[in-house]
């Protein structure tokens, strides 16, 4: 970030004070995680930051390699453990594609409307902690209190709240449940009876209508907020071309002003789930940014996430309406012991913190080759002592809260 | 651009430093010799009928099968490939890069293979070789700052390789 002459931060220059190492983490609460950053500071200010990862290590991809495809899956829960169902999604779909496989419309209808209800999860998760990270603690509590009826209804449809391996290879492990009781936190917001009994579909769709007012709310406690404002426009500014070359993907791209999203642009096998839906793809610069906001800062990142909340909502509504004529059954089945070809097949798909990638190299046998899970958040970090470099400690979980990462991925 | 006119393209400018390709496969990829790698991406990036202004990923894979008795059935020569995926967002296609070398340098168990650093043509680059170095054990020759990044810097071993021997102890921590 450039100094000027009239910025209060030139003073720091002028008194040089000896260099010092600070060590942020990982045990830091604003680094999400365990991220242990390692700081040279001349008094207040950043010369160097260097990120030290690999807390979380556990080599996935050696345990892939241990174990045939659909047995991986559940390892992909915990890659990145607050979107399990888009892992999930990414791997079933590199293997569906190695194998040549079709999903019937009614499992892929299905898993528009989980991995799209899964993103809103993800989302609400990266603006609360947001929030938390620069001081406001409210809209952390609202977050967690909408996302408390998302993880109710994966509970009800797969059992499980947080690591779910629902989507498998070829369609889902269950269908949406016909009936089920509402969720007690769904019941007491929308004062329902709570025995009321209803389809998972209504249920959700309850949970939407419900849902779309608050974002509104979140605009005015977060969006346009004097404070927020002040902690994130023009800080932490991350040019296209340097976003194109650190990798970076999902909203810090678009944050940057890349119109890119795979669920448009990537491969047929991806969109092919998306086609005939009606959707937008919200891109910097923003019409509604305030005039300190300049592209590819922490606010147009911040607002990129807000603007796919409302979009996946559209998409979840349409998905309600296809599933009621959607033709096929939720999954077909797939052996756990199916041999892979001699062959290898590389996917993106576009999961909630940016474009997450499984390379998957048959050789005749059910365990793969090689299992490569190329992770989005690994690249979005690699940025971070580029974007540091000139800022005050302070604005250092401003720039790494923005950037939304989840350090299960990461390290994988 | 289609694969198979990329391929064309890049053997009409760089001739037999292309070692092979194969643009009829799932993901249409295109092999270069090792020493060429540097020139060839900086190449495909800048062209402007390429412009591959995005490394996807870049893995390593080993190709090896440790047991005796399935190896007389392993389809591949033992070796380790280098595997860029490139994205132009410009042009929007896809191409996917191999580099071929040999498990170990000169063939002496325990001596790293060497790769030039792509570091300097996508800044991404860096890290993913950092961590290929880290877990598979390749050298990236001319990288600015090549360290272990997800396991600690005393760890011994590259666990991605198909002979890799797990460890027993690590620091007093008993392994299996």
């Amino acid at each position: 970030m450039a100094i000027t002459l009239e910025d209060p931060r030139v003073i720091e220059f002028d008194v040089r004070t000896d260099e010092m190492l600070v060590n942020m983490g990982p045990q830091h609460p604003s680094t999400h995680g365990v991220l242990r950053l390692l700081l040279r500071t001349d008094g207040e200010v950043i010369y160097e930051v260097t990120p030290h990862i690999g807390y979380l290590h556990r080599c996935a991809e050696k345990i892939g390699e241990n174990l045939s495809t659909p047995q991986w899956i559940p390892y992909t829960d915990r890659m990145d453990y607050l979107a399990g169902m888009n892992m999930n999604l990414g791997l079933a779909l590199a293997v569906e594609k190695l194998v040549g496989m079709e999903v019937p419309e009614k499992a892929m209808v299905l898993r528009v409307i989980i991995a799209e209800l899964n993103r809103i999860a993800s989302h609400l998760v990266g603006m609360g902690a947001y929030g938390l990270d620069l001081g406001s603690f409210s809209p952390f509590l609202y977050a967690f209190r909408e996302r408390e009826i998302i993880l109710d209804l994966f509970e009800e449809a797969c059992g499980a709240r947080l690591t779910y391996s629902y989507i498998t290879i070829g369609g889902l492990t269950h269908d949406v449940p016909a009936s089920i009781t509402i969720p007690s936190g769904l019941a007491a917001l929308t004062r329902r009876s709570p025995n009321l009994k209803l389809s998972w579909l209504e249920a959700l769709e309850m949970f939407l209508s419900w849902l779309e007012p608050r974002i509104l709310e979140y605009h005015t406690l977060l969006t346009e907020n004097a404070i927020f404002i002040k902690r994130t426009a023009a800080i932490g500014v991350l040019s296209r071309e340097k976003a194109i070359s650190y990798g970076c993907t999902g909203p810090v791209l678009r944050g940057s002003g890349v119109d890119h999203d795979l669920r448009r642009d990537g491969e047929k096998i991806y969109t092919r789930m998306y086609e005939g839906y009606n959707f937008e793809v919200p891109v910097a610069p923003f019409k509604k940014a305030p005039p300190e906001a300049i592209l590819g800062d922490n606010w147009c990142r911040f607002y990129v996430r807000m603007m796919e909340v409302v979009q996946s909502i559209k998409l979840i509504r349409q998905g309600i309406q296809k599933y009621a004529k959607a033709e096929g059954t939720y999954r077909v089945p797939y052996k756990m012991t199916t041999k892979l070809p001699v062959a290898e097949a590389y996917l993106e798909t576009e999961c909630p913190r940016g474009q997450m990638g499984f390379y998957i190299v048959g050789n005749g046998e059910d365990k793969p080759l090689r299992a490569r899970a190329k992770s989005s958040c690994f690249c979005n970090l690699s940025v971070t002592s580029e974007l540091c470099q000139g800022c005050l400690i302070a604005d250092i979980p401003a720039i790494v809260g923005s950037l939304d990462i989840v350090m299960g991925e990461i390290d994988r | 651009m289609s694969p198979a006119d990329i391929h064309q393209q890049l053997v009409r400018q760089f001739g037999d430093k292309i070692t092979g390709a194969n643009v009829t496969a799932l993901d249409p990829w295109v092999e270069v010799a090792p020493a060429a790698i540097v020139e060839v991406s900086t190449y495909l990036r800048d062209d402007p009928a390429l412009l591959f202004d995005a490394l996807n990923d870049l893995c390593a894979v080993d190709y090896f099968e440790p047991d005796a008795k399935k190896a007389a059935k392993f389809a591949h020569q033992p070796h380790i490939e280098v595997v860029y995926h490139l994205y132009s967002y410009t042009l929007k296609h896809h191409l996917k890069v191999k580099v071929k070398s040999p498990r170990w340098l000169n063939d002496q168990a325990g001596e790293l293979p060497e790769i030039p650093t792509v570091s300097k043509v996508w800044l991404i680059a860096d890290w993913h070789e950092r961590e290929a170095y880290d877990l598979m054990g390749i050298t990236f020759t001319n990288h600015p700052n090549l360290r272990r990044i997800l396991c600690p810097e005393d760890w011994e071993g590259h666990a991605l390789r198909k002979d890799y021997d797990f460890p027993l102890e690590y620091h007093g921590i008993r392994g299996q």
